[in-house]
């Protein structure tokens, strides 16, 4: 399996994330329509999920489109979506909850046109939290699925 | 990895009676015996005096032989060490006769009295275990013989012993716990697979720093530990030879995510989920053959498998009945029931090495707790209450659990815990660092 090669800049305001939610320094915004930093900042990387759930709701369905059509205006980008579970919940179950998130993001990006062989996914269940407090403002975040795109070889 | 070790168990030659005493002889008491399920409140006092040597040079294993006894029995919640200062009279001699009315003066109920000697390069301890009350010796006279440094496992092997005599169960003090090790903040846990005694003494890493791995189990005979590795950067089951360290992935189409692999009773097989486009479901490898077999076929999550001990039967999880709650089915996979029907969610169940009993986590109006039910779902109690407590082990004689607790917030950590299943004697385990996800041997050979 090749690696997975990214080229990440981070946008904004607060810190943003590398695969599994590592935290990064924040980095000027890209004018630049055609990079992961725009796909990023402006396009929208993430979906977030109610709790034990992989719906997904008006809201990340409109991000979800977004991408779709990024990726189809950006062939050369793969997609790997990381399936992520808030800290309450078993350890194995967050894994499978994950995954089922991941690939409910798959799923619509496939359906909107994106094609399969271009999208992968990963689950990280509880193991990479966004934001690290433990009450509900902090879980809404971290019940997420990432999009990271990068143009890389053959295979993910 | 598990050091080679000479354990020879011989009797001493002297004959003593082997627990001769019947109920209402002595004062009027039957022998010494402690109830485990009924949940003891008073551990029993019991006298461990320093053990004897002859040889100068061994006097400090005397004194720690005999001090990792009494942390065991006083770690088991069953006994309590009576301090050395309240001893009447000492013991000169491993076959002198006890001066029962000197140990019945500072209430002890129970006297082990110990010798160490050389053999060579090997170290060996003979004691002996007495009924004071009864006035009677407990069981005969033993002898265990091993290699200088694994004296810690000498006084383990003593300590079960005595467990044993006493409480008619099998003891768990000569064992270990694969767990895994974390470092670093919550948002980047370093997290590595390590190894130490089930007390925490004699710590070692298996793989290497900056790894995720999650949740490992080890085989009956030691010789294999199984675990999630994110190497490869997704979750993948992996199988590790423990004496080489040498590892490799058990399965392997393209972009596959599997994990919460646990071995078979024999040692020969995994039981693990597997996940494909979102759907978790439960499978079986052969290792031998490498003959993959799916036992589950459900769109929703089964996950956390584990066999019956008779390798009949398999617990798991499963929200497909709306919410995370166990069930139970035949080896094959057929004959699905479900066993939990109390309120909140239920996961990581786990079946006792004695058959009676499965552990679970209870997840309920935002506490989770450690409990156990019977097979067939009654009996349900719930042992521990936290914040977050997941993930109960075994110990190797199905009367102790030992669990992850986490506490919450940014500078949140886990650290492992024992329990037992009368939910009495909840302590931490000591272990250097933070620590989760703990799998306990069966006893070592």
């Amino acid at each position: 399996m090749t690696r997975f090669i990214l080229v990440l800049a981070c946008l904004g305001l607060a810190a943003c994330t590398q695969p599994g939610g590592q935290a990064t320094a924040p980095a000027q915004p890209s004018a630049d329509p055609t990079s992961a930093a725009y796909f990023q900042s402006s396009v929208g990387d993430r979906v977030l999920f109610p709790v034990n759930e992989a719906t997904l709701s008006p809201a990340a369905r409109g991000t979800l489109e977004a991408q779709a059509r990024w990726l189809i205006d950006n062939p050369s980008y793969r997609a790997l979506i990381e399936g992520h579970a808030d800290e309450q919940g078993t350890r194995e179950y967050n894994l499978a909850l994950g995954a089922r998130r991941a690939a409910a993001v798959q799923e619509f990006l496939v359906a909107r046109g994106v094609a399969d062989g271009r999208v992968e996914t990963v689950t990280f269940g509880k193991e990479r939290p966004l934001a690290i407090c433990s009450d509900e403002s902090c879980y809404a975040r971290n019940r997420r699925a990432v999009t990271v795109v990068a143009t890389g070889g053959a295979g993910v | 990895m598990w050091r080679a070790l000479i354990t020879a168990l011989a009797t001493l030659g002297l004959a003593l009676p082997a627990l001769a005493q019947e109920p209402g002889q002595g004062q009027g008491r039957g022998p010494l015996r402690i109830e485990i399920t009924e949940g003891v409140t008073e551990p029993v006092p019991i006298a461990v005096p320093d053990f004897l040597t002859e040889d100068p040079q061994l006097a400090e294993f005397a004194a720690k032989i005999a001090g990792v006894v009494r942390a065991d029995l006083a770690g088991s919640g069953l006994f309590r060490p009576i301090p050395a200062t309240a001893f009447i009279s000492p013991i000169t001699s491993l076959d002198s006769p006890v001066e029962y009315r000197d140990w019945q003066a500072i209430n002890a109920q129970a006297l082990l009295t110990g010798k160490v000697l050389a053999k060579g390069d090997q170290l060996s301890v003979q004691f002996r275990l007495f009924d004071i009350f009864a006035e009677a010796p407990l069981g005969e006279g033993l002898q265990f013989t091993a290699s200088e440094n694994s004296w810690r496992r000498l006084a383990h092997k003593l300590a079960d012993a005595v467990y044993s005599r006493i409480t008619g169960e099998g003891g768990y003090f000569d064992s270990r716990v694969v767990f895994v090790a974390e470092s670093g903040p919550k948002d980047a846990r370093d997290k590595r697979l390590a190894i130490m005694d089930y007390d925490g003494a004699n710590l070692s890493y298996l793989t290497q720093p900056g790894d995720l791995v999650l949740a490992p189990r080890i085989s009956a005979d030691g010789a294999r530990v199984v675990y999630t590795s994110y190497a490869t950067g997704r979750p993948r089951v992996t199988l590790m030879e423990t004496d080489t360290l040498q590892t490799r992935l058990i399965e392997d189409p393209s972009g596959a995510m599997s994990f919460s692999p646990r071995f078979t009773p024999d040692g020969k097989g995994v039981l693990y989920s597997y996940a494909s486009r979102g759907n978790t479901d439960l499978y079986q490898l052969d290792l031998t053959s490498g003959k993959r077999t799916r036992l589950t076929q459900a769109p929703s999550i089964e996950t956390a498998p584990s066999f019956a001990p008779d390798g009949s039967r398999i617990v798991f999880e499963s929200d497909r009945s709306g919410s995370q709650q166990l069930y139970v089915m035949q080896a094959d996979g057929s004959d699905i029931q479900r066993i939990s029907f109390g309120p909140g969610q239920y996961g990581s169940p786990v079946w006792s090495p004695k058959g009676d009993l499965i552990a679970f986590t209870k997840q309920h109006r935002g506490r989770f707790h450690i409990g156990v039910m019977r097979p067939d779902g009654s009996e349900e109690r719930l042992l521990t209450a936290s914040f977050l407590d997941e993930g109960p082990s075994w110990a190797p004689n199905g009367r102790v659990l030992m669990f992850t607790r986490e506490t919450p917030g940014p500078a949140g950590g886990a650290q492992l815990f024992t329990v037992d299943i009368t939910g009495r004697n909840l302590r931490p385990v000591p272990v250097f660092g933070a620590a989760s996800d703990p799998a306990w041997s069966p006893l070592l050979e």
